[in-house]
């Protein structure tokens, strides 16, 4: 008289239990590391809340940095973000569009793609020391927002590459060849199919480098941000090409570490401002990602 | 009612304008060109890099450098330029921060592939992605702020910016990368894997450890590397957390400096074309090279993946 | 005057992917406005054929070709501008494509990559070529819309209205029916009976019935050779000259 095969033996018993303890770690896992993400946040905006205001972005910092606002950090990051991208996002997309759209599958290729995995791959402070030597002093532009902007742009380049060439290769094949057998030449294909619609997904990817670019410190430090700059407050033109400037993330080094007697509150708000801005433009993207694709067109 | 098309009206209008065909080549060969321009920065970082630093190469006992604990760049009579410790600082803290981070990276990716669906799936992906954002100078900031007080209050810590600050930081910053890479990893592991291990009675774990980390053990070695990879390369972060101390550290509670934050922290203070200049860039070859051989080593783990 | 030169004229073709030879050496012809249906199982090369006709076989990145395919005496192999032979010669590929523009756009794609702007001219060809594949009254309110929307059948009847938007002088259908309902099957091959009267048509098919009901001359294409090719009522009768041509098509083997 054998038991029915379905009841619950010891053994099984036992890899119910190992499932569960494996649930419950892995668990632990990952909210050991959401937990530390939603108590910085918080840490962040309670330290530096009481700061932050209208006023406090659009106003220049006075006293040594001590008062005052962030204005001439907040529009430094701006114009390096926006010249950084305005470089890399068309090399990196035309990039892209060679490697998903015109490349043969040669030694040539392979050594394209090898090269973008090792740009991802640069440390900082090597893009730091590559600006200095190549813009600053080679080219001769000197440590200004342009050869800043350059040394980012070199930096966001390969994720850019890399999030370009998802979007193309998303397109399904089938579309090209209809394509081609209509007499529609490689360029034409890509231009009126390919790129119209994978621009989600390449903007998706774009999008994110605002962030990561407004984020940097080290390629900056040695190219064009300085820890002080006067500018005219109220203009957005108050930088040129060729002067050096401020920017967020250097305002943070600069008063957590070379400012001394800073109020309390003042280097949180600044983390404060620069995360919001990060985590807001991140959310940005991600809401753009699951817009565009909810309107898919096949 | 299918109209007719008279036999002798083949028109050749049909022909593209000169200028059309034109302006098309000249977009070709642009793209062309920026194909290859992955492989000009790459090798224009390594050599505009090496340009800075080499009238120094000559000069330097390369042994007593590499192994030298003795970093005195500034000294007035006795210059030395020994970047051992520094080797030590970075490895350590890597070292130390992927003790964190590889297990609970791989742990969270497990997770998230395999026992979380629908929205929680969802929600866990943007919360690793908005960790993946958080800038490295704020990372630096916490640790010099929030770490800094709480390892002094709950550890027997002398100091509070060291190794093990520095290691936590990098641990938290190099999660991100191989959550969302062993992710990859185990989602290119095909069902049909999973559903044959189901259908011979293995829980869900069973089939983790028994079937898919076999399956995915080349992406998620590259998951790894690549978590090591950004660990290397960090400087802010440990910049500001590890404290300033150029030596070997006994515990985990000495403080450290590491390659990356050296070159930034002493970059400033040098004149251009100085001999401490010169070494600074030397660094950064170093440092290229070595991400330049993880990053390498890989992607050979992953195009193992995709052979399979 | 009467053209009596063939179409399209296959002299020893020859493609090999790599080292597999996957024709060996076809010679054959086609004369002006016929339909040649080519039969034969799967893997037998017929879709390889094809793409030699409008050289899309220059995608496959190690496909080697030699021979000669003369379409109107000149050799498309060995031809610079494959634009315009593309545009010579349309393919209908087995599954239907809606290219995600709207009807009236996937219709005009081809001409306005050929250079035809004129607002009236596109108008008229995109009514003349949706009128031709019989899919016109069911559209003709609705042009704007997506091409990827409409159903199967009215993606290959869309797909046939983009081949013939750039006046092609040959028509190559590839197994145009396999993805697609009877009714519809049979609506399009009402429209090949009309466009024969002015183009060579290839019909790639594997229902054997179809090549009866619409081929002049049949091609039964087996392992990249052709084993006979030959008047429809031949091929099909009780006594064709190989009888392998026999046994396939009462499906004996295939």
């Amino acid at each position: 008289m054998s038991a029915s095969p379905f009841t619950v033996t010891p053994l099984v018993r036992r890899n119910m239990r190992r499932e569960l303890a494996a649930r419950i770690v892995l668990g632990a896992m990952v909210a050991a590391m959401v937990l530390p993400l939603l108590a910085i946040i918080a840490y962040l905006a309670v330290k530096g809340a009481p700061l932050i205001s209208l006023k406090f972005l659009t106003t220049n910092p006075t006293h040594g940095m001590r008062e005052g606002g962030i204005w001439s950090a907040l529009l430094g990051t701006i114009y390096l973000v926006v010249i950084a991208l305005a470089v890399s996002a068309p090399i990196g997309v035309l990039c892209a569009v060679y490697l998903n759209e015109y490349a043969k599958d040669n030694w040539l290729t392979r050594i394209i793609n090898l090269a973008v995995v090792n740009l991802a791959g640069v440390p900082s402070i090597v893009h730091a020391l590559f600006g200095l030597g190549a813009f600053v002093l080679f080219a001769g532009i000197g440590r200004s927002i342009l050869a800043a902007s350059l040394t980012l742009a070199i930096m966001t380049l390969p994720v850019i590459i890399a999030s370009t060439k998802e979007a193309l290769a998303a397109v399904p094949m089938s579309f090209r060849e209809a394509c081609w057998n209509v007499g529609a030449s490689r360029w034409q294909t890509i231009w009126s199919i390919v790129l119209p619609n994978s621009l989600s997904g390449i903007l998706t990817g774009v999008i994110l480098q605002v962030s990561r670019t407004a984020g940097e410190t080290a390629p900056i430090m040695f190219t064009g941000a300085v820890f002080f700059k006067k500018i005219q407050s109220g203009t957005l033109f108050a930088y040129s090409l060729t002067d050096q400037c401020m920017a967020l993330s250097m305002h943070l080094y600069t008063v957590t570490t070379q400012v001394t007697n800073a109020p309390e509150p003042l280097p949180y708000a600044i983390a404060l401002v620069l995360l919001g801005a990060v985590l807001a433009v991140n959310a940005a993207s991600i809401a753009v990602r699951s817009c565009l694709r909810s309107r898919k067109k096949w | 009612m299918i109209a007719n098309q008279p036999d002798n009206l083949k028109r050749p209008r049909m022909a593209r304008s000169m200028t059309a065909i034109l302006g098309e080549r000249t977009i070709e060969l642009l793209i062309r060109l920026c194909g290859v321009s992955a492989i000009v920065f790459v090798f224009g970082i390594f050599l505009f890099v090496l340009r800075e630093g080499a009238p120094l190469i000559g000069k330097l006992d390369w042994s007593r450098v590499l192994f030298s604990q003795e970093w005195y760049p500034t000294s007035k009579g006795n210059v030395r330029y020994g970047v051992g410790a520094l080797i030590v600082g970075t490895l350590s803290v890597t070292g130390l921060a992927m003790l964190f981070a590889v297990p609970f990276g791989l742990g969270a990716a497990v997770f998230v592939s395999e026992f979380s669906t629908g929205k929680v799936k969802e929600t866990l992906k943007i919360v690793i992605e908005m960790l993946a954002a958080i800038p490295s100078i704020v990372w630096g900031f916490i640790g010099l702020t929030v770490m800094n007080r709480l390892i002094q209050e709950y550890l027997p810590a002398p100091v509070g910016l060291n190794l093990l600050n520095g290691a936590i930081l990098l641990a938290l910053m190099s999660v991100p990368i191989i959550v969302s890479i062993g992710e990859d990893a185990l989602k290119a592991v095909p069902d049909s894997y999973r559903e044959a291990a189901m259908a011979m009675g293995a829980t869900r774990w069973q089939a983790v450890y028994r079937v898919l980390f076999p399956a995915a053990r080349n992406g998620l070695l590259a998951a790894a590397l690549l978590g090591v990879g950004r660990a290397i390369g960090e400087t802010m972060a440990v910049l500001m957390a590890t404290g300033h101390a150029v030596n070997i550290p006994r515990s985990i509670f000495d403080p450290i400096r590491t390659l990356t934050a050296t070159i930034a922290a002493e970059l400033g203070e040098t004149a251009v074309g100085s001999d401490h200049y010169r070494m600074l860039f030397l660094i950064g070859v170093l440092l290229f090279s070595i991400t330049f051989v993880v990053n390498l080593l890989a992607d050979l783990a992953v195009r193992g993946v995709r052979k399979q | 005057m009467v053209n009596t030169e063939p179409k399209i004229s296959v002299e020893n073709l020859r493609l090999s992917y790599g080292h597999r030879e996957v024709l060996h050496g076809l010679s054959f012809s086609v004369a002006q406005k016929e339909i040649l249906g080519v039969i034969g199982p799967a893997q037998s090369g017929k879709t390889s054929l094809l793409r030699c006709l409008n050289r899309t076989i220059d995608f496959v990145s190690n496909a080697f070709l030699s021979g000669s395919v003369r379409i109107d005496g000149e050799d498309v192999l060995r031809t610079t501008d494959v634009h315009t032979l593309r545009r010579k010669v349309g393919m209908v590929s087995p599954l239907p494509v809606g290219l995600p523009l709207s009807i009236y756009d996937n219709v005009a794609f081809a001409p306005r990559c050929a250079g035809i702007k004129n607002k009236d001219e596109l108008d008229a060809r995109v009514e003349r070529c949706l009128r031709q594949a019989a899919l016109w009254d069911e559209v003709k309110d609705r042009l704007h819309t997506l091409g990827t929307k409409l159903s199967g059948g009215q993606q290959q009847r869309l797909t046939i209205a983009r081949a013939l938007s750039h006046d092609p002088e040959v028509l190559c259908l590839d197994e145009f029916s396999i993805a697609i309902d009877p009714v519809t099957t049979m609506r399009i091959e009402d429209v090949l009976k009309e466009l024969k009267s002015h183009m060579t048509i290839l019909l790639v098919t594997n229902l054997v019935q179809q090549a009866r009901r619409l081929a002049d001359r049949t091609m039964f294409l087996w392992n990249g050779e052709i084993v006979e090719l030959d008047r429809t009522e031949a091929i099909f009768s009780n006594q064709p000259r190989d009888k392998r041509t026999y046994d396939y098509i009462h499906g004996l083997f295939g």
